[in-house]
Parts: structure tokens; C-alpha cells; sequence
């Protein structure tokens, strides 16, 4: 049977974890490495490792920390921040990542999906999508870039079949409104996406519960959650989000 | 020593790693040549069938492949190295090198899934020495918009289900075929190439 995937997501500075609310006030919390590794024993199905440092002179400690990463677990991981060329792109994944996450810098130079796709194929690429509520646009949500601070011109649903269209293989979508905040996920805006585009879609963005992912799967017809605090912290294992995801009879995967 | 076929189809980093993890001898070679220093071959791929073909006839790997094949050595092939290992491919309508019998279909678009299929799934596997000793409901991970149909039943080894059923892995003789990826596929996956270093 086919599973919907838990995808636990590390914000890495300067080579360590840090977690922040709303983009901000960030605090380590430890080394990606051993979380990684500690996740992947817990039966996590994917990684994603965001550099939030993407600072040039320190992009080889995160290189560092991928090629580390993937000693150690053999699971499918993702990396992004600060991937702006395709040099930064490969450089991340002959360290060994399965998959490049690329958000504000696709915005920017659209043809890097498309330079994505043809050389690593479109199962490598991962639109990173920030969206925040706006009446103004036509799906209610507008895109956003530089961790939120940014508004762009683009709405949501519109650049998700741009990109789609250009090469992505899959879409991580993150509300604005809700990350960090661990009320749930935006389930209208996931629907939205998930249904107007033919790959899978990340949630991503405000859960604080198992029964979170339960809704996002639901109701918001995503094809994987991605969760960070919930976990982090220690409220919750990944065991916990699986058995509780078992009994609303929704597929993950449990043997490991 | 397990040769690792290199032709320009995604990237090898995944496989190397998991083997060099499980304490295995290999090298990783473009060249045709090579594969008389092997006793397994791994044929991995990740990307389109038309490129991939047109890379193996260029180097002359296809060739090196077939008699590799046939000389009863044991032979995995992953992903679109599986696909590929049959005659004809729907994916842009191509001949592929004919190790083993059927073509290569996608996935139809009207059957209410996401495609590709990109993630976890179950596996019902009948019994052979490379899927010996798996936990029950072992999931693995895959990542395709094709998939391989068989001209013969019989050398299905594994199915599974995605909108419609479908062959997940299959054995014939010495050449075995995952459409999975056991290198990104957690311990079980792992089981699986530590029973084919073991073969």
C-alpha cells in the first residue's frame, strides 16, 4: 500500500540545528548529523535540511554536513537555502542528498527548475513555496520570498503550475501564517495546491499534534507533512505521528 | 567485487554510499572493459530511457551488459536500470537492451494519482534468497512514472500496487531487477544488497 510520508525538516546554521517562530528568533537545538541519524532509527520516511546560514563563504560546512548526513541514513533527503546556480546544485547532490529544494532563487531565475530538471531529472527538484493570505490575489494566497519578507507578484497557484511546468517534481508548500506557530497546518491553501498540480505536494507550516497531519492529509490532500517543532522538542516521536495516523486509517509506513 | 555501472544516468552517490556502509568491495566504471573485473554487477539509473540507451550504445556498455548478463553472474539492476534491462520502452518509444522479455508502460494519467509515484510502498515478494529474511509489510521507496510489464509471469518476483498493480521486482536466472530503490530504502533496503553481496 502506498504511504503518505512523515518528513521531519532541520534548519541548519552555520553546521547545526536551529529552530525559530514565524522566521525568527532562532536557538540551536544540535547537530543535524546525530538528529539525523536518530530520526532515521525512529522511522522517519524523509529528511529535509534547510541552510539558513547561505552565507557563500560557509556553504562548505553545509556540504560538509550533507555528505556526513549521508553516511549515516538511507532515506531519501532533501537540501535547500542558498541554492542559486546549478554548481550549488550539484555540489549538493554528489554529496550525496537525493533531492535540491530551490524557493526564493526559482522565483528570481524561473529557468533554474528547468536547468534542474534536465540535468538531474525532475524527481531531483523541489519547489520550496512560501504563500501568505492576500485577498488581492486570484487563489487568496500570494508567494513570498526571503523567508516572508519579501511579496512577489506571483499567486500561489499560478506559480505552482509554472514551475510544475518548468520541471519541478515536487512541491513543499509553506504557510507563512502558521509556521512555528503549531496550530496546523493551512489546509486550504494545500488543498488548493494539491489539486491543481499532478506532482506531489509537501505541507509544510504549523503542526503541533499528530491529529495535525491527520487534517493535512485529509482535508488538505497532501501527499506528505513536513514537521519540525513537535518533534524536536520531544512532544512526539515519529512513532507517536504514525500509530495515531494508523488508527484514523491513513497509510504510513510501519516497519523500518 | 562489485562493479557499479556509471553512464551519465543521475547520480551515484547513494549507491556508493550504502555499499561502502556495508562494508562491500566495488568500483564504479563508465567503461565497458571493466566489467571483466566483476563478479556482480549493480546497474543503477535515475532519468529518461531514450538518454540513458543513447549513452550505454555510445560507450559500448550495452553490449559489455548483455554478455555480462549472460554469463551467469549475478546482475541487479534499480530503477530505470531495471527498465531498461527489457526490450521496448514506452518513454519516447525506445529499444532497450532485451536481457529480459516485456516493454516498459506509464502509468495512466486517469487513474486518480499523483505521477510520478514518488515515496513509500509495500512490496508482496515471493521467496528468493535476495529478499530472504525481510520484516513483514517492509516498505520501499520509490520514484518512477514507468513501470516494467513482464512478458512472462514468471519471473515477477515482487508486486505492488499504485492506482492499478503493478511489478515492483523481478528474477530471472542470475539477473534480478528492482523498480524500488534499496539504497534509499531504509534497512530493508539495505537487506536487500547485503543478500546480493552475499549471493
Amino acid at each position: 500500500m502506498f504511504q503518505k510520508r512523515i518528513v521531519i525538516c532541520l534548519d541548519v546554521r552555520d553546521g547545526k540545528t536551529t529552530k525559530g517562530v514565524k522566521f525568527k528568533g532562532n536557538v540551536d537545538i544540535g547537530d543535524p548529523v546525530e538528529m539525523a541519524a536518530r530520526y532515521y532509527e525512529q522511522g522517519v520516511d524523509e529528511l529535509v535540511f534547510y541552510d539558513i546560514t547561505a552565507s557563500a563563504e560557509r556553504r562548505g560546512i553545509m556540504i560538509d554536513v550533507v555528505a556526513r548526513v549521508a553516511e549515516r541514513i538511507f532515506i531519501p533527503f532533501c537540501v535547500g537555502g542558498g541554492i542559486r546556480t546549478l554548481s550549488d546544485m550539484k555540489d549538493v547532490i554528489n554529496a550525496g542528498a537525493e533531492k535540491i529544494s530551490i524557493n526564493s532563487a526559482a522565483v528570481r531565475n524561473p529557468s533554474l527548475i528547468e536547468e534542474g530538471a534536465s540535468h538531474f531529472g525532475s524527481q531531483c527538484v523541489v519547489l520550496g513555496m512560501d504563500a501568505a493570505a492576500d485577498r488581492e490575489m486570484p487563489s487568496g494566497y500570494r508567494v513570498v520570498i526571503d523567508g516572508g519578507r519579501k511579496p512577489t507578484e506571483w499567486d500561489m497557484l499560478a506559480w505552482a503550475r509554472e514551475a510544475v511546468r518548468l520541471g519541478a517534481g515536487e512541491i513543499v508548500l509553506n504557510s507563512i501564517d502558521t509556521d512555528g506557530v503549531r496550530n496546523g497546518y493551512e489546509l486550504n491553501a494545500t488543498r488548493l495546491v494539491s489539486e491543481a498540480v499532478p506532482v506531489p505536494v509537501v505541507a509544510s507550516g504549523g503542526a503541533g499534534v499528530p491529529a495535525h497531519l491527520a487534517d493535512v492529509f485529509k482535508e488538505g490532500r497532501a501527499d506528505a507533512a513536513l514537521v519540525a517543532s513537535m518533534v524536536h522538542y520531544g512532544d512526539y516521536t515519529v512513532n507517536d505521528i504514525k500509530m495515531h495516523l494508523d488508527r484514523e486509517g491513513i497509510p504510513v509506513r510501519k516497519t523500518w | 567485487m562489485i562493479g557499479v555501472i556509471d553512464y551519465d544516468a543521475g547520480n551515484l552517490t547513494s549507491v556508493s554510499t550504502a555499499l561502502r556502509y556495508l562494508g562491500c568491495d566495488f568500483f564504479v566504471t563508465p567503461r565497458p572493459e571493466e566489467l571483466s573485473r566483476a563478479d556482480k554487477v549493480i546497474f543503477p539509473g535515475v532519468g529518461e530511457a531514450v538518454q540513458a540507451m543513447g549513452n550505454l550504445r555510445k560507450s559500448g556498455m550495452d553490449g559489455a551488459l548483455k554478455e555480462f548478463a549472460a554469463g551467469g553472474k549475478p546482475f541487479l539492476g534499480i530503477c530505470l536500470g531495471s527498465q531498461i534491462l527489457f526490450d521496448h520502452s514506452e518513454e519516447r518509444d525506445v529499444a532497450c537492451l532485451g536481457i529480459l522479455p516485456g516493454r516498459v508502460v506509464r502509468f495512466p494519467s486517469d487513474m486518480g494519482m499523483k505521477i510520478p509515484q514518488i515515496g513509500w510502498n509495500t512490496v508482496d515478494f515471493r521467496e528468493d534468497p535476495l529478499v530472504a529474511g525481510l520484516p513483514d509489510e517492509a516498505s520501499f521507496y520509490f520514484v518512477h512514472s514507468y513501470y516494467v510489464q513482464p512478458a512472462t509471469e514468471d519471473i515477477v518476483l515482487g508486486r505492488s500496487e499504485y492506482g492499478i498493480p503493478f511489478t515492483a521486482a523481478v528474477r530471472r536466472d542470475n539477473v534480478w531487477a528492482t523498480q524500488f530503490h534499496p539504497e534509499k530504502s531504509g534497512k530493508p533496503g539495505l537487506a536487500i544488497l547485503r543478500n546480493f553481496i552475499g549471493l
